[in-house]
This record gives C-alpha cells, sequence and structure tokens, in this order.
C-alpha cells in the first residue's frame, strides 16, 4: 500500500481540486482509500458526494477549570500560565479555554486545590463511502488545538483500511502551511505532491514546503497550477525544480472548468473529460503512478 | 483599530487585502510626489502613514513583505524555554515526566531524556522539581524581523522549516509589537485555516475582515471563519467577496441570512492576478482601488461604531 500526499504551502494553489481529480483517475484502476487531512477547513467532502457511515468525537485535549467556591484568589494561577489564559476576576479567576493550553501548571500551583483539567471535544471525524473508495475525515471545531492529532488519526484510520481491504493507495489532500497539521499530513508519506502557482507567493511557499518534506525524507513532485497567469513565474519554478532535482510532473492552465465543476460538486476529470484540464491532469496521474510504482 | 484580516480557505486574497488596505491608509503613493489627498475620517498622523502598524501573523508561510518590501534592520530568534536537568541536583524522582501532560519528559534508570518538539514550554517540571534542578533554555522555533516599509511600521514572524507550533511565534510577535493604542490602525494578517494559529492572531482585535471567494470551498471555510470570529471570541466581522462573479450565489446568501456585511467586492480581474503574481500590491497596480479600499476603512469603522450603541 502506497501513500500519496498532496502538499502546496500557499493555500488556494488547487490541492482539493487536484485531489478529487487525482481520486476519481485512480479508483479506475486500483482500490483506494481518500483521507482529508485539511481538518480546519475539510473541503474534499464538497466534491465527492460521499455518503457518511460513521461519526465518531475526537477528543483534543484538556482546559483548566477553576472552582469558583474554593478559589481565594492568592493569583498563582495567574503568576504561573505562560498562556495569558487566566484571568483576573473580582471574586474568583476564571479560565479563558480558547487560549488555555491545558498544561496543568495552574492545576500543580493552586494550594486550595480548586482547579482540575476536563477533557474537551474538539471535533468530529467521520468514515464515509465515495464512488472512489472510503474516505476519512474531520472537523475540528472552530478554535480548536490539536489539528496534528486530529490529522495523525484520519490518516492512520485510513490506512487500516487500506491493509485490511488491500487496498493500493491512499490519498491524503493536505493542509496549507508548513506547520504540524502539515507534519502530520507528510508522515509515512511515500510521495509528496507538491501544487505550486506561478505567483511570487506561491514560489516563496513552494521552497518553504519542500523544505519539509526533505526534512522529513518524503520524495517531493512539483505541479504548477494556473501556470498561464504568469509564464515568467512558470519558467522561474521550472528552473528552481531542475537546480532542486526535483521532477516537475505537468502544468495546468488557468480555467473557469476547475470551479464549475466544484459547483457541480465533481471532480474537473468527471466534469468534463474530453476537456484540456482533464487531459492535462490524466498525464499528471500517469506519471505519479509511475513514481509511486518505483 | 485592530483589524484581522482572514479567511478559512487559503487562497482567497487575504495578503491582497491587508496589504492594500495599509497602502492606501497611507494614502500617498511611493514614489509619486502628488500631495497626499487626506481622506475623511483619519487623523493627519494616520494619513501620512505614521501610526500604522502591519504584523504578518501567518508565520508558515509569511508573503506580505513581498507586497510591502519593508527594509527589516531588526531580527531575532524566537522560541520556547525548555528544560535542562542539572544533574548534580536531580535524583530521578520522576516528578517532571509525571507533571509533563505533553509527554516531554521521560525518566529513565538514572537518565532524563527530554523531547523539545514535544514540549510546549509551560515551565510546570520546572515549577514541580523538588530539587529545583530544572532550569530553561531557549529552544528556537523561528524568528521575527521588524522595520520600515515607507511609512508603515511592520513586522513578522516566520517559523522554521520542520517547526511544527506556530503559535509561539505569533504571540511573541504580537507580544514584540503591542497592537493597539500606539498606533491608530494595526492590521495583522492571519493564516488560512480555523484552528489555534487563527485564533491566537485574532485575539484582541477590534475587526475581523474575513476575505473569501464565492464558490462552494469559499462558502463552506467561510461558516468556518465565522464561528470562530463572531461566535466563539465574540468579535465583529464583515465579508470581502474576491474574484466577485466567478462561481455561485452561495456566499451571497449565506451573508444575507446570517445579517454578515459584504464591506466590498473585488472582481475577477487579469490584471490584478497579474499584478499579485509579480509581487505588486493591488492598490499600487491599480491606483482606482485606493479609495475603496479607504471606503473599506470607513465601512469598518462605521459597523464598529454601530456596535458599540447598540445595547
Amino acid at each position: 500500500m502506497k501513500q500519496l500526499v498532496i502538499l502546496s504551502g500557499k493555500g488556494g494553489t488547487g490541492k482539493t481540486s487536484v485531489a478529487a481529480a487525482l481520486a476519481h483517475l485512480a479508483s479506475r484502476e486500483m482500490p483506494i482509500v481518500l483521507a482529508d487531512a485539511d481538518v480546519d477547513a475539510a473541503n474534499l467532502e464538497l466534491v465527492l458526494e460521499p455518503t457518511r457511515l460513521e461519526e465518531h468525537t475526537f477528543i483534543g485535549g484538556q482546559v483548566a477549570v477553576i472552582d469558583p467556591h474554593l478559589c481565594q484568589l492568592c493569583g498563582n494561577c495567574y503568576d504561573v500560565c505562560r498562556f495569558e489564559a487566566i484571568l483576573p476576576g473580582d471574586d474568583t479567576y476564571r479560565v479563558d479555554a480558547l487560549a488555555c493550553e491545558g498544561c496543568a501548571s495552574c492545576v500543580y500551583q493552586c494550594p486550595e486545590g480548586a482547579i482540575h483539567c476536563e477533557e474537551q471535544q474538539a471535533g468530529l471525524w467521520f468514515r464515509s463511502e465515495t464512488r472512489y473508495g472510503p474516505l476519512f475525515h474531520a472537523h475540528l471545531f472552530a478554535a480548536q488545538e490539536n489539528s496534528g492529532k486530529l490529522v495523525t488519526l484520519v490518516k492512520q484510520h485510513g490506512r487500516l483500511l487500506a491493509l485490511d481491504e488491500g487496498r493500493e493507495l491512499l490519498i491524503v489532500d493536505g493542509p496549507p502551511g508548513i506547520g504540524c497539521p502539515v507534519i502530520s499530513a507528510n508522515a509515512g508519506a511515500d510521495l509528496a505532491l507538491l501544487v505550486t502557482e506561478p505567483t511570487v507567493s506561491g514560489v516563496h511557499d513552494l521552497e518553504r514546503i519542500l523544505g519539509t518534506v526533505n526534512h522529513f525524507r518524503v520524495p517531493a513532485l512539483v505541479l504548477i497550477n494556473k501556470a498561464d497567469v504568469s509564464p515568467a513565474h512558470t519558467a522561474g519554478i521550472e528552473a528552481y525544480c531542475r537546480a532542486q532535482g526535483i521532477e516537475l510532473v505537468g502544468q495546468l492552465p488557468y480555467d473557469s472548468v476547475v470551479t464549475e465543476a466544484m459547483v457541480q460538486g465533481q471532480p474537473v476529470t468527471l466534469y468534463e473529460p474530453e476537456g484540456a484540464m482533464a487531459g492535462a491532469l490524466r498525464e499528471v496521474w500517469a506519471k505519479v503512478r509511475q513514481h509511486l510504482n518505483e | 483599530m485592530i483589524i484581522a484580516v482572514a479567511s478559512g480557505k487559503g487562497g482567497t486574497g487575504k495578503t491582497t487585502v491587508a496589504t492594500s488596505l495599509a497602502l492606501a491608509l497611507t494614502t500617498k503613493e511611493r514614489g509619486s510626489t502628488d500631495p497626499p489627498q487626506k481622506p475623511t475620517g483619519l487623523s493627519d498622523r494616520q494619513a501620512s502613514g505614521q501610526g500604522i502598524l502591519f504584523l504578518d501573523c501567518d508565520v508558515e508561510e509569511p508573503n506580505a513583505a513581498l507586497f510591502l518590501n519593508p527594509s527589516l534592520n531588526h531580527q531575532e530568534e524566537v522560541g520556547i524555554l525548555v528544560p535542562e536537568v542539572d544533574y548534580n541536583r536531580c535524583t530521578f524522582c520522576g516528578r517532571c515526566a509525571e507533571v509533563c501532560v505533553w509527554h516531554a519528559i521521560a525518566v529513565v534508570g538514572h537518565k532524563v531524556l527530554i523531547f523539545p518538539e514535544l514540549c510546549h514550554g509551560c515551565g510546570s517540571c520546572t515549577l514541580n522539581c523538588p530539587e529545583g534542578a530544572i532550569h530553561e533554555e531557549l529552544h528556537v522555533m523561528g524568528s521575527l524581523e521588524s522595520g520600515q516599509a515607507g511609512p508603515i511600521a511592520f513586522g513578522h514572524g516566520i517559523l522554521n522549516v520542520g517547526q511544527a507550533m506556530a503559535v509561539p511565534i505569533i504571540r511573541q510577535l504580537k507580544a514584540k509589537h503591542r497592537p493597539g493604542p500606539g498606533y491608530d490602525v494595526t492590521i495583522l494578517d492571519a493564516s488560512p485555516g480555523t484552528s489555534c494559529p487563527v485564533v491566537e492572531t485574532m485575539r484582541g482585535a477590534d475587526f475581523v475582515l474575513l476575505v473569501t471567494e464565492p464558490t462552494p470551498f469559499g462558502l463552506h471555510d467561510l461558516r468556518l471563519a465565522v464561528q470562530v470570529a463572531r461566535d466563539e471570541l465574540d468579535l465583529p466581522v464583515g465579508v470581502v467577496v474576491n474574484r466577485d462573479g466567478i462561481g455561485d450565489t452561495g456566499v451571497d446568501d449565506y451573508c444575507t441570512a446570517e445579517g454578515i456585511p459584504i464591506l466590498m467586492r473585488i472582481p475577477l480581474d487579469r490584471r490584478i492576478a497579474t499584478a499579485i503574481s509579480g509581487g505588486e500590491a493591488l492598490v499600487e497596480a491599480l491606483p482606482e482601488y485606493r479609495p475603496r479600499f479607504l471606503e473599506l476603512y470607513e465601512k469598518m469603522r462605521g459597523q464598529l461604531a454601530s456596535r458599540k450603541e447598540a445595547p
């Protein structure tokens, strides 16, 4: 079983549209599993028409709770908290649950034993069925922490099912950025497909995401989306990839058909199979498949 | 006024809006010799661009500097304080490992193993060590840089490649350049998403400007961003619709139903895409947008004022 992760650094370069197209194309050749690792803003389900089979709660971390009847206003909790999560009040200190990291430092320093930690339900995760294969996805509640932990959980379930059922490929649609959820999405991948765009921001962020996947020793391929928006930057990315010894597996044009397909809730390769965009994506998939087999 | 520019979905144009808003508030085009026109509602200091602070809080992918071209004359390494053990004092009692909820310390026989990448820098181990055997050292996770972009005071944080935690960098960026009374306007450019880095950026803001695009992905993520800003943090929100005209009417319908004001619309325009691609700010490539960004600022002020009047 191989694991392909789709990343970008910069947001909005087309990760999810590419992931949906690859899911459509790959599933015609092999049994696959899908995982949406962008748990902050999970969009893959919007273009895969899934049927939800299971829903589970996700316990993120813990949060401190102060018993106002026991609080003697000594202020120790306020002094030791490094996350500005303790708020002074007239008759008791209070906890800002959004700022609290659940470290429990205040719990140990309260001489009255007035503070304890409670587990927090931080989100939900789902197992769904799509016409291309099972999809594992999640919803991290607004303003919650531990998105990396939820990404790991979603991927782990995808991986286990793939192994159980002898499915050959796990496609992971990753989050933007380079921080904790990205590192979790990238962990254990056999190959990373980096979707970039020919803009100063796209180039800048490509360097950082490539540094990140290199750091964790995952081989990478690059795909330029909206390549015709700036031929100059596209040429720059080509030169950069050559210098880095990274293969460029394709260039997609800017095409409003991608948005049209999204509005219809379909992968673009299904929505307009005869179009230039679908053709370019089939070539990308052929190259990705070849690298996965190596 | 402290304005956080956020989005939920990535690539909707947060940095485009944030940088152009800042530049429009300086009123004077860089390189232009024309006297600045002072718009209504701006103080003299503000109209000259003094008193505008711009903080790029997308420390995973900080891109605002590509458009504002600040001269960065200050740099410092930042991170969290992680424990170090003084073996002359340590009795291997294991109390540090017991209190660490992150499992960042393990005591194995006569050795204390510390895992800085798991540590959140809370200091609980230091406080709980009965022998006073723990002190803390800076574990570098990134850096802060600051300087001037013309009249605009500029700062950004950069998370080092391979590091996981963005929040400590954002926290220290905001601690170093306190947004608020020292400035007329502070603009905070957030990362995409809806979790802890976005919350850390929005915390303390007066207004959250949500940039979206009129597509199913844009709408889905806008809803989540509204949940964070309006419902969790109780902040006033307004929307900028970018690439107006693509996609469908979902974002408009949602904003109408929720009573969320759409404060600005930016159409899909090849000239904008080309300018942004080349690192040119929108208002510099297309100066006709300058008054529209000032209007956006006035609308946000109006929203804040009406909120204060409401019971």
